[in-house]
């Protein structure tokens, strides 16, 4: 009996080693950590539980049959974040350069059912040199696998990707359709075709990490929704975002205890708006000073920064949050800024997250490049995903709301529940200067009496009670009071149910 | 008793000022230009009267626009503040002539001691002991030679309408007295007007002393210590403290009795500075007297217990003193320190914009301890590019020299100011700094301390050990908080365990933390610390004891590890299990990225023009791009000679700070 035991054990420390001594020193040698100590990081101590230790491929081309090693260059199995059960997979770039042959991707399929099927998130930390080309057409099969297994998974559970190494060719679509996908600065990459191809193919001249490293994703792409320093780094954070998410779309998002009065009065807020309605000002500091302690999960911080996305809680329950930055573009939307709202608000509407929206918009932005770049269905994109949204949303607009954009920006036309407005609020076809230069045309060569129209016009428009006068507004409210108006409109939301007419899906404007 | 008295200042003073006056049930009323619509001073005060733009010179220093709002609201005296039109001579005429009184001096002083070679003489006559130096005025570069030469090297050339450094020069030779005396003359005629020069002593080891005094219309006049101000940048006060660690009582005297004399000589009435610099063996020398009351006065009013400003109104108002000489008594030390908004890490660059967090220390008075926080902003609040970049003037009160400085570290810990760059981690670092503590400073001592500017203070062992258990403590208080999160697996819920490795400036520091009734034993690398604090996740300000003994630490939480300022330092603090540490330390050190080729926005601002484009050769300080922030237009300037490799920003962006706008071959 003992032998057996031993045995199993020495069966274990083979398949723990990995590619062994020398290639984990490669890999800490690139700055970059092994399989292992990644799920060390990901999840509490002591919780991890592993699938298919001893899984083996079933290659015996090119000599493949002589190699073989334990788990097939990738760990799985399941652990907890703060006690909260996930599912994890972590390539092993060790073993094999963490290719993906078909018994690898048999093991990430495995886990992804049962995550679905018990209703916890997947979180995959991808280190992969590809392919596993010695299996040829079975090592594709795998990808498209687990490319289905990723799609009948959205929407049912959380899907996070972690890209810690390479990740190219038809490896990137499996990170690519999960919710969010982090990125390691320096270590990792991720393209379609690599350098070398690019090259012979158009001649171009490009690095690795010019491609495809974690800036030009997080930056230019937005295939990435945030870098990270390094690799502890990285897995600390997807703590943190997992601390907000909820485990499946069955359940409501996570509760913890909260030390920060949901009634907290932020007079500074009262300030926050400058006298000049053409100076801009930090939108962030308004989502900061609502947030239940200050904190707020940015997604795509980098990308499209006239628009504010991630997560706050209020009164320790997760709510997502859009919002215009009037310091990019003056807040306006446009086609990046619309992608990557809309995204982020069908994620919310998807796990049952409220959405709360700050508002400061002056319009959609103008301009050859937006029209032939497809701005209409780009913004259609943002206004479909706020009009379909059935999860509680609340909307605050703190200055210009002007135009269609107001509409799309969750107004009350939108089923939006609370819509409030600032005293500063400007809920109007367009601006002052724009609106007198239409209505006034014959006026126009008369300053004096364009300066009068303009006056009447902003006397008229240039607030908030015209639209609250027919309930377009439901209230306005005190900057100073924002935190406890929203928390208290989001607390009487907790029943909300509101279900959209069946179909098979929808056909948003992709 | 005046009724109503109107304030021609803004910002703290204009505060301050308002404060006495309420107190004596005085009604006040404030002025002030377009960028302090929102101020404090107009909040404060009983009425407000609008003056214009925001630029000083088209509001608050246009006589015509303050005597109209005397006029309108019926004020019966004016308090000027100090800078703006406090020390300007047509204006108290104006005044004089308007009926309404003055609260300063007479004309008669103002002019006198507004001058340099002026005041100079007077001093003389009054019996007032000056530097040795030439007073009359020097024809060429071989005059000046000579008189250097009888006064003795080295010396000090000066412009007679000088001030804030300008056209001085210090000379150790003859050599230099002719190059000196030539680039000093003219810098004064390009800055001043007026290329009217004279030569002095430089003095060595010098300290700025100044004598407080404080005059009435009957002939009274007394004086009320010293204040020692020889913390300074550029001629800029830093921190001030009375009394001067340096004088001994007779030096004392003997300085109060000779202000008081030159006070007398030009039948000053009201409070005044006599501002003396002195040498290594206690030798004084007269420099200036500011017939105003000076942004440092709260040190004075601390020790001696009396109310400057009210003083002041009484004596303007006509009241004869009611202290004399012996009235006046020295009580323990006071300490002030000057939070400006200027960036310390970025060479005292001047920081404008709104304060999204500004929480002062509770002001306290009792028998042991005191602080006094004089400020003019608040929380929401701008700091425009317009005036001043002080934001407050934060002052310490204890028995005893050592206490003061306690007392001002302690308050600084607990001054929270965000949203601008500000100095307040340099005054912490130099409260901190042994020659200061020793009290053997002089007018040098940053130039000396701080050559190369100031990059962050460094903490002894001891403060670091004491800063690791804090965070241990505050880690495991939010790690076992995330613990309590709603969906969590039934009995097999996260233990946050008890050990941790804390990591901080290079420096590894294992901890252990028991906690027993709110009291956190922290062992930290074998010594056990014991921790109170009420702290709780999201709270920004950390108030703790560790072993009886205050810690406030400043608290954020950044990606992947907390921020803590302390004394002067910044640090990034991680904390983790001991397996996460082991991992931590494979992890590769970046350098941060080799900024001296790229030319980084120094400001959140909108490009308005590019000056050179891709291929351009440049030479140092050729203007690069124009950005237009907080509507002042900004040139950027090549700091050495390149070739433009790369442009990133087009005109109409808008860049955030570091953003690179071009890089340099």
């Amino acid at each position: 009996m003992k032998d057996i035991l031993e045995e199993l054990e020495a069966r274990r420390a083979d398949a723990r080693a990995g590619g062994g001594e020398k290639r984990i020193a490669a890999q800490h040698a690139k700055g970059k950590l092994t399989a292992r100590e990644r799920l060390d990081l990901l999840l509490d101590e002591g919780s991890f539980e592993e699938f298919d230790m001893f899984v083996t491929h079933r290659c015996t081309d090119f000599g493949m049959q002589d190699t073989r090693m334990s788990g097939d260059g990738v760990v799985t199995g399941w652990g907890t974040i703060n006690g909260r059960m996930v599912y994890v997979f972590s390539q092993d770039f060790t073993v094999f350069g963490g290719s993906l042959s078909e018994t690898h991707a048999q093991k990430i399929c495995k886990i992804m059912d049962m995550a679905v099927q018990n209703g916890a998130p997947v979180i995959g930390l991808n280190d992969s040199g590809g392919a596993r080309i010695q299996e040829g057409v079975a090592s594709l099969a795998g990808y498209a696998d687990v490319f289905q297994k990723n799609v009948l998974a959205s929407g049912v559970v959380p899907q996070i990707s972690v890209i810690m190494g390479p990740c190219a060719g038809g490896a990137v679509y499996s990170p690519a359709m999960t919710d969010f996908i982090f990125m390691v600065r320096d270590s990792s990459y991720m393209f379609v075709t690599g350098p070398d191809v690019v090259k012979t193919v158009t001649n171009e001249i490009v690095t690795a990490e010019e491609l495809g490293g974690a800036r030009t994703h997080t930056v230019k792409s937005s295939v990435a929704d945030g870098a990270f320093e390094n690799d502890v780094e990285a897995l600390i954070e997807v703590r943190r975002l997992v601390d907000l998410l909820p485990l499946n779309n069955r359940e409501k998002p996570p509760v913890r205890p909260f030390f920060d009065d949901p009634a907290r009065v932020e007079n500074s807020l009262d300030t926050l708006v400058p006298d000049n309605a053409n100076q801009p000002y930090d939108m962030k500091e308004l989502i900061l000073k609502v947030a239940d302690e200050g904190d707020f999960y940015e997604i795509q911080a980098e990308f499209a920064k006239n628009i504010i996305t991630g997560f706050i809680r209020l009164e320790g329950s997760t709510v997502g949050v859009v919002a215009n930055q009037p310091m990019v573009l003056a807040g306006c939307l446009d086609i990046d800024s619309s992608r990557k709202a809309a995204r982020f608000v069908r994620f919310c509407d998807a796990f049952e997250i409220p959405i709360l929206t700050f508002v400061d918009v002056p319009g959609f932005l103008p301009g050859t490049g937006q029209e032939y770049g497809g701005v209409i269905k780009h913004g259609a994109k943002l206004l479909f995903a706020y009009g379909e949204a059935t999860v509680p949303k609340v909307t605050v607009i703190t200055r210009k709301a002007y135009g269609g954009a107001y509409d799309v920006m969750a107004s009350k036309h939108l089923r939006g529940d609370f819509n409030y407005a600032w005293p500063t609020a400007e809920i109007a076809v367009m601006g002052a200067k724009g609106a007198v230069e239409i209505l006034y045309r014959s006026e126009l060569g008369d300053p004096e009496k364009i300066a009068a129209r303009t006056a009447e016009y902003e006397e008229r428009f240039a607030n908030p009670f015209v639209a609250a006068e027919k309930g377009f507004i439901d209230e306005v409210i005190m900057p100073h009071s924002t935190r406890r108006r929203v928390s208290r409109a989001f607390a009487s939301l907790r029943g909300k149910k509101l279900t959209n007419p069946w179909k098979k899906h929808d056909n948003i404007p992709l | 008793m005046f009724k109503k008295i109107l304030i021609a200042n803004r910002g703290e003073i204009a505060c301050r000022v308002i404060k006495t006056a309420r107190r004596m049930g005085i009604k006040t009323v404030a002025v002030y230009s377009d960028a302090d619509r929102h101020a404090l001073h107009v909040a404060m005060a009983d009425e407000a009267v609008h003056i214009g733009p925001p630029p000083a010179n088209q509001s608050y220093i246009v006589i015509d626009k303050i005597l109209d709002a005397v006029k309108a609201t019926g004020a019966e005296a004016v308090h000027p503040g100090y800078g703006f039109l406090s020390e300007r001579a047509e204006f108290a005429e104006a005044l004089a002539k308007a009926g309404v009184a003055f609260i300063g001096p007479p004309v008669g002083a103002i002019e006198a001691m507004g001058d340099k070679i002026t005041s100079k003489k007077l001093a003389a006559e009054a019996g007032v002991s000056t530097v040795p130096g030439y007073m009359g005025l020097i024809a060429d570069a071989e005059e000046a030679v000579k008189i250097s030469g009888e006064i003795g090297y080295p010396v000090m050339i000066k412009a007679s309408a000088g001030g804030g450094g300008k056209g001085m020069r210090i000379a150790w030779n003859d050599a230099e007295a002719r190059e000196g005396f030539q680039l000093s003359r003219n810098e004064a005629k390009a800055s001043f007007g007026d290329d009217r020069i004279f030569i002095e002593k430089f003095v060595t080891q010098p300290r700025h002393i100044e004598i407080q005094v404080l005059g009435d219309q009957h002939g009274n006049c007394i004086y009320l210590g010293e204040r020692e101000c020889s913390i300074q940048r550029r001629n800029q006060k830093v921190i001030e403290e009375a009394p001067s660690p340096f004088l001994d009582e007779a030096t004392r005297r003997a300085m109060g009795e000779q202000a008081v004399a030159l006070a007398k000589a030009v039948d000053y009435c009201s409070a005044g500075t006599v501002e003396f610099i002195v040498d290594g063996s206690r030798n004084f020398y007269f420099l200036e007297m500011n017939t105003r009351l000076q942004v440092e006065h709260p040190v004075t009013e601390l020790i001696t217990g009396i109310d400057l400003v009210e003083q002041m109104i009484r004596v303007a108002y006509g009241e004869t003193l009611s202290l004399r000489q012996e009235d006046v008594t020295l009580t323990g030390w006071a300490m002030e320190s000057r939070l400006y908004a200027e960036d310390p890490y970025r060479n005292f660059l001047p920081s404008i914009g709104r304060l999204t967090r500004y929480r002062p220390p509770e002001e306290v008075a009792t028998g042991t301890h005191a602080v006094r926080n004089d400020t003019g902003v608040f929380e929401g609040g701008e700091i425009s590019m317009y005036y001043d970049p002080m934001i407050a003037k934060l002052c310490t009160w204890g028995p005893d020299r050592p206490a003061a400085i306690e007392g001002m570290r302690n308050a600084l810990d607990g001054f929270e100011v965000e949203g601008i760059g500000h100095n307040l981690p340099f005054l912490a670092a130099v409260m901190d700094h042994p020659r200061f503590v020793s009290g053997e400073i002089t007018t040098a001592f940053i130039a000396e301390e701080y050559p190369e500017g100031f990059g962050g203070a460094e903490l002894p062992g001891a403060e670091l050990d004491r800063l690791a258990a804090l965070a241990a403590v505050m880690h495991r208080r939010a790690e076992a908080r995330a613990a309590q999160i709603s969906g969590a697996m039934r009995n097999h819920r996260r233990v946050v365990r008890p050990d941790a490795v804390v990591l901080m400036g290079g420096r590894r520091f294992d901890v252990s933390v028991s906690e027993t009734n709110g009291v956190s034993d922290v062992t930290v690398n074998g010594a056990v610390l014991a921790i109170e604090t009420g702290w709780q996740p999201g709270e920004t300000l950390v108030r703790a004891k560790v072993n009886g003994t205050p810690l406030i630490v400043k608290f954020d939480a950044v990606t992947g590890a907390m921020r803590m300022r302390f004394r002067g330092a910044d640090l990034t603090v991680r904390v983790m299990t001991p397996r996460a540490a082991e991992l931590a330390a494979l992890m590769p050190e970046k350098l941060p990225p080799d900024t001296s080729k790229l030319l980084l926005c120094p400001m959140p601002g909108l490009v308005v023009s590019i000056a050179v484009a891709e291929g351009d050769e440049v030479q140092e300080g050729q203007a690069l791009c124009t950005v237009e922030a907080m509507k002042m237009e900004n040139v950027l300037r090549a700091e050495r000679a390149g070739v433009v490799s790369k442009i990133n920003a087009a005109p109409g962006a808008s860049l955030a700070v570091d953003d690179v706008i071009m890089e340099f071959a």
